[in-house]
């Protein structure tokens, strides 16, 4: 009696882009989180592609999707990287001690 | 379907750039002592020469698209490119002397700027919104690590830190905008979208389009989005800082105008409420925050963020005039900052970086050839005739006023005054207190020689302003001949 259309994925999609975005602005305690949250968003956009290029029957989406996964481990891996030489500078990852300069 | 290889000539500067970076860093990894110098030298050789290939694959006239209409060249990226090539190679130059006194002269420092300079050239060329991200990623993902690059000082990982999340955040915004633009209008290929979108475009492509210029936005550091700016200025070392204000931006800027100008040409009214509000924002904000800062780096930042204020308005004028005092802005705010940091490398004292502008006391009685050069940089950069900044801030405030944007060029005239404060505060500081301790000297031959040609350059703008008009007119003509 449901039909999964193109609706609900975006809906789907721009749920979890939100919870990426919100996880970046409200978390107040681990660095880890936000660098989950930005996988999140990216996963989000993926979501959305897939479900354009299946609407669109176009298959440029989903090359674009293997794009993005690509860049989103390199980038995660950089991320990480980062982290791993800010907690041997400054002993912990709490957001709320990212303030040596304050902006 | 294949390419043959003089099909494809337009990309043989970005092929040899990535060749180059690769076989750079083998070569780095083999040597044993002293890499990190040598490879510095032969990473600005590569930059040089890819300039020079550039200038000899451009085509002549119109557009050329390769690789499926993935990549674009014309008159506009190549001087775009030769610009952000020139800017690379002087912040490797910059950094040698830093990178050997702070002892983190690693090879891998002129590899990673030449991976973020391939990067920016692949930005500047792409047709599509595919290859604008992978491009745009190849440059951020480099620009983070280098912001990292001093790894045992706090100040500089947090750079880092700071960095990364927010221009993930951003590049998570640009890619949310591509995927609403190719949902609602089929294609991610920059002339199929020229043709499909018109002035009556759906919410939808609206949407799309916001969220990419947020992420542009971001890039540029230009208001709303520009809190990482300060930051990330401040923490990172200092040549780093000096080349992130000059080719990344110069880069940014350019994607701003060949996305705006190429695939949404057609919707000139909605992005341009949307940039008058950014540029407002910027130029304000670059104005009065910069008033209350200590740090030369901070200030810089702010000083930044105002330039890029500067800059949109030219491109919300929308007009081929707009844009192309877009590109003068962008060259003569090239040169100032690269200029002015090139100062603000030499502020050291007992072997240590200095940092606050009062460290600049008395800078005219010690060192006179560099205050005067200092001064000559900020009175550019307030715009004050005849030197360079001010031909940059007239045709963009002409654009704006041709364009009946009476007042943007009003508050962008206005924000000017108050931006001149602090600009003439440092000069203050330098001609009018008296020296606390002198900053050291020898600094190096390469930082000397960069002010007085950055120097020169904005000292004589005037004599050869008509030239550099022409050749930017040129390369508008043909990013927007279709």
């Amino acid at each position: 009696m449901w039909e999964i259309g193109l609706g609900h994925y975006l809906t789907v999609a721009a749920i979890l882009f939100t919870i990426g975005i919100f996880g970046i602005f409200l978390n107040r305690k681990n660095v880890i989180i936000i660098l989950m949250s930005v996988e999140l968003m990216l996963l989000a956009v993926n979501i959305n592609f897939v479900a354009f290029s299946w609407a669109l029957q176009d298959l440029v989406g989903q090359i674009f999707t293997m794009f993005v996964l690509t860049v989103a481990a390199a980038e995660a891996a950089i991320g990480l990287a980062i982290l791993v030489i800010y907690f041997r500078n400054r002993g912990s990852i709490e957001v709320e001690d990212i303030n040596v300069m304050k902006g | 379907m294949g390419f043959t290889f003089t099909e494809i000539m337009p990309a043989w500067p970005e092929i040899f750039l990535a060749c180059a970076a690769m076989g750079l860093l083998v070569l780095g990894v083999f040597m044993k002592t002293g890499a990190a110098r040598s490879i510095s030298w032969l990473s600005v050789l590569a930059l040089v020469a890819t300039g020079i290939l550039e200038i000899v694959v451009v085509p002549d006239g119109g557009r050329v698209h390769i690789f499926n209409q993935l990549f674009v060249a014309d008159v506009f990226t190549t001087f775009v490119k030769c610009l952000i090539l020139g800017a690379s190679a002087v912040g490797i130059i910059m950094s040698l002397g830093y990178n050997d006194r702070e002892d983190i002269a690693r090879f891998e420092f002129p590899i990673l700027i030449l991976l973020a300079t391939l990067g920016m050239m692949m930005m500047v060329s792409a047709a599509d919104l595919i290859s604008l991200y992978v491009g745009l990623e190849l440059q951020s993902l480099s620009l983070y690590v280098i912001a990292a690059f001093r790894r045992d000082s706090v100040k500089s990982s947090e750079a880092g830190l700071k960095y990364f999340v927010l221009g993930a955040l951003a590049s998570g915004m640009l890619l949310y905008g591509s995927s609403m633009i190719y949902g609602f209008s089929g294609s991610t290929n920059f002339l199929q979208l020229a043709k499909v979108l018109d002035a009556d475009a759906s919410a939808g492509i609206i949407v799309g389009l916001v969220f990419v210029m947020v992420g542009l936005a971001f890039k540029i550091s230009a208001f709303p989005f520009h809190m990482w700016t300060p930051d990330v200025y401040e923490g990172a070392p200092t040549p780093v800082t000096a080349f992130f204000a000059a080719a990344p931006k110069m880069a940014a800027m350019a994607l701003f105008i060949s996305v705006l100008v190429g695939p949404f040409g057609n919707l000139v009214a909605q992005w341009q409420q949307v940039l008058v509000l950014i540029a407002i924002g910027s130029m304000l904000l670059g104005g009065f925050a910069a008033i209350t800062q200590s740090n030369i780096k901070r200030l810089l930042a702010y000083s930044s963020i105002g330039n890029m204020g500067y800059a949109l308005i030219g491109l919300s004028a929308g007009t081929k005039d707009g844009y192309s005092a877009v590109l003068i802005y962008m060259s003569i705010y090239l040169v100032m900052t690269v200029g002015a940091f090139a100062v603000v490398l030499c502020m050291r004292r007992e072997g240590r970086m200095v940092e606050e502008v009062k460290d600049l006391a008395g800078l005219s009685k010690t060192q006179p050839a560099m205050a005067a050069l200092m001064a000559l940089f900020m009175f550019s950069m307030a715009g004050i005739p005849p030197l360079a900044g001010f031909f940059g801030k007239f045709y963009v405030f002409l654009a704006a006023i041709e364009a009946k944007l009476y007042i943007l060029a009003i508050i962008g005239v206005l924000a000017s005054v108050v931006a001149a404060y602090y600009y003439l505060r440092i000069v203050m500081t330098m001609y009018f207190t008296e020296p606390v301790e002198d900053l050291d000297r020898n600094v190096g031959p390469e930082l000397s020689t960069i002010q007085a040609i950055a120097g020169a350059f904005v000292l004589f703008f005037i004599l050869f302003a008509e030239p550099v008009v022409q050749m930017t007119n040129q390369a508008i003509a043909s990013l927007t001949s279709g």
